[in-house]
């Protein structure tokens, strides 16, 4: 066990450190001109100044040199400073960091309640048509643009009926709308998955056996199966917080909130490098973590599963899934 | 030359002789049409991919009009039997916006899945037929690719490659969808590899390239070829938000995501402005989809 933690946790330095280096070559590397933009794009910048800027900012020394430097002031807790403010970009995300984590952990409730929910009904139910619509329901939650999802619940829900604020500051009214919409793809996608899994789980024995000790279809749904079928779901879980990340920054943009999202189109629009990486990074170092915890709790909940074999992103459920986050994180 | 080339020449060693292949063609075609007829939904689907392609190619079928001529006696006005879609605060007229954006969006979307399937495939047999070192550097490549959000890995890019051009911004999200496709082709090209003939054309002594190109290739694209679809939708999703995010087509330019964008400001009042192109956005992921789901329903019940 102890051998399997070192292992995974030197495998997630790895992909961090690669995370890192591809981020450096992309934003970096490419031909781009980060000190014109921190210089200004207006005429009255001359040669002179703009190498200055160049110096100022190490851009003038040879491309291995930066990297290993700036490498090693990552190291460090140091990514740089914003070349908008000139504020650490660490501080700067650090302090746009809890509405966009209040906004992503209200949708991630949402989502894993109405996802189960979902996939719970849906195999409960005896009707067929309340099950074929329930159903019906994830491929099309997966395919409204998460904006489309938070403009329509803005148009009803705050100027036809009136019932939450258009703008999400303030209070949990504010946060109800944001959290709704982020909620709605991770939560097809939950719903997707685990009713597969059920279905499943619903022909092994041990659903025989409940049922023949007299349990109801309602019992043997939720103690037996769902159980059982919430474990393929957790490999879910890494993909699902990094789609709750960027969903957050569409979120954010459609309900003017203030987060990481607005801080991340913000640098995107003025090329503000240093942010962008940090960005970048921290879904990296999320996406790393998640995985990690669930290859933990894997082994916890799971003793059958010897050390280290799991199948994520296999078989179709997986295989889907992945491109369902594809396009958007 | 190899025994296999020496046992059939070459021109008629292809896996399915013509006629038999027709023949099952039309099996299939026929069945599917028979499917169609019992299956409205697909039928619909496959109906309006068609109709938005249509209007990607030629605009001017549906929407005769300048899309940004500028009529401001009708400015705002709700959807009527003149303009379907309404009018924006110039007097535009949305549906003919509409169509013409789709010039702009499907593009960027071919481009990103063109972009994304190819590269992907290319690394996943790579990764799959050589094994050893170059498979592991592929993968860990991947890995990298996979744990950075798709959405924040094409915004990094489209930071660097500048704003304002949906062919960077499809290119981009084309370069995020990379690693999913590799992971399946990989996966694919890992079975197909274990198969007898390919065993049977290494045995003869095909040289490598040959056999990748003519036996591992041809065989694994299938899994790949039904995601196209699906990637496809995925690529208008992640054009669309790109756009609307502000870096894709800028205003005036029609462009889907864009046109939801401008539209925010009049959601209040002029719900139309942003809905219905945005309705259209989900409406084409929606059939991609649906059409992609049966491509591979019909695979399944194939094998």
């Amino acid at each position: 066990m102890a051998r399997f933690l070192v292992g995974r946790v030197l495998q997630g330095v790895f992909v961090l450190w690669a995370a890192y280096t591809l981020s450096f070559a992309v934003l970096y590397a490419l031909p781009s001109d980060p000190a014109a933009i921190a210089a200004g794009t207006t005429n009255s910048v001359t040669p002179e100044q703009l190498a200055e800027v160049r110096h100022a900012m190490g851009l003038d020394r040879p491309l291995a040199e930066q990297y290993l430097d700036k490498l090693g002031g990552a190291l460090h807790g140091d990514l740089g400073r914003s070349v908008q403010s000139g504020e650490r970009v660490t501080s700067l995300i650090g302090g746009a960091l809890p509405p966009t984590l209040a906004v992503a952990g209200a949708g991630l409730v949402l989502a894993v309640l109405l996802g189960t929910g979902l996939a719970v009904l849906s195999t409960v139910t005896g009707a067929r048509w309340l099950r074929q619509a329930l159903l019906s329901l994830p491929p099309l939650g997966v395919a409204i643009p998460s904006f489309v999802v938070g403009l329509l619940l803005l148009q009803w829900f705050s100027f036809t009926w009136n019932l939450f604020p258009a703008i999400g500051e303030g209070g949990w009214r504010g946060l109800v709308l944001p959290a709704a919409t982020i909620a709605v793809q991770p939560a097809a996608l939950i719903g997707q998955v685990l009713a597969k899994s059920m279905s499943d789980e619903l022909g092994k024995d041990y659903v025989d056996v409940a049922r023949a000790k007299g349990a109801g279809p309602f019992r043997v749904t939720v103690r037996h199966v769902l159980r059982n079928a919430a474990l393929p779901t957790l490999t879910l879980a890494g993909l699902l917080v990094g789609g709750l990340l960027t969903g957050a920054i569409v979120v954010e943009v459609v309900f003017s909130r203030n987060g990481l999202g607005q801080i991340t189109q913000g640098a995107v629009s003025a090329e503000d490098l240093p942010v962008v990486q940090g960005v970048v990074l921290l879904g990296a170092l999320v996406f790393v973590t998640v995985n990690l915890a669930v290859d933990l709790l894997y082994q916890v909940l799971d003793p059958r599963l010897a050390v280290g074999r799991r199948s994520a992103g296999r078989g179709p459920a997986g295989r889907f899934a992945l491109f369902t986050f594809a396009g958007r994180g | 030359m190899s025994v296999t080339d020496l046992a059939l020449p070459a021109g008629e060693r292809s896996p399915e002789p013509g006629p038999a292949a027709w023949r099952g063609f039309r099996k299939a075609l026929l069945r599917s049409l028979a499917g169609l007829l019992r299956n409205p939904g697909l039928a619909l689907s496959l109906l309006w991919v068609a109709l938005v392609i249509v209007a990607a190619v030629a605009p001017g079928l549906f929407a005769p009009g300048d899309p940004l001529a500028v009529d401001t006696a009708v400015r705002l006005q709700a959807p009527s039997f003149s303009h379907p879609f309404g009018t924006d605060r110039l007097g535009r007229d949305l549906f003919d916006e509409t169509v013409h954006g789709t010039g702009r969006t499907l593009p960027a979307a071919a481009l990103a899945t063109a972009v994304g399937l190819g590269a992907g495939s290319v690394l996943g047999l790579l990764a799959g037929f050589l094994r050893g070192l170059p498979d592991l550097v592929i993968m860990r490549l991947v890995d990298v690719l996979l744990s950075i959000p798709g959405l924040l890995l094409a915004l990094m890019l489209v930071s660097v490659l500048g704003k304002g051009s949906t062919a960077d911004v499809g290119l981009a999200i084309g370069v995020a969808a990379i690693a999913s496709t590799a992971r399946v082709m990989r996966a694919e090209v890992l079975r197909v590899s274990e198969s007898g003939f390919v065993e049977a054309a290494r045995t003869g002594g095909a040289r490598w390239t040959r056999v990748v190109l003519r036996h591992v290739l041809p065989n694994s694209m299938g899994p790949v070829w039904v995601l196209t679809l699906l990637l496809f939708g995925e690529a208008i999703l992640g054009v669309t938000t790109l756009s609307f995010l502000g870096f894709g087509a800028q205003p005036p330019t029609p462009e889907w995501g864009s046109l939801v964008s401008s539209g925010r400001d009049f959601l209040g009042s002029a719900w139309w402005l942003s809905i219905l192109p945005g309705a259209v956005v989900a409406l084409t992921v929606l059939a991609a989809n649906r059409v992609s789901r049966a491509f591979d329903a019909e695979r399944g019940g194939a094998r």
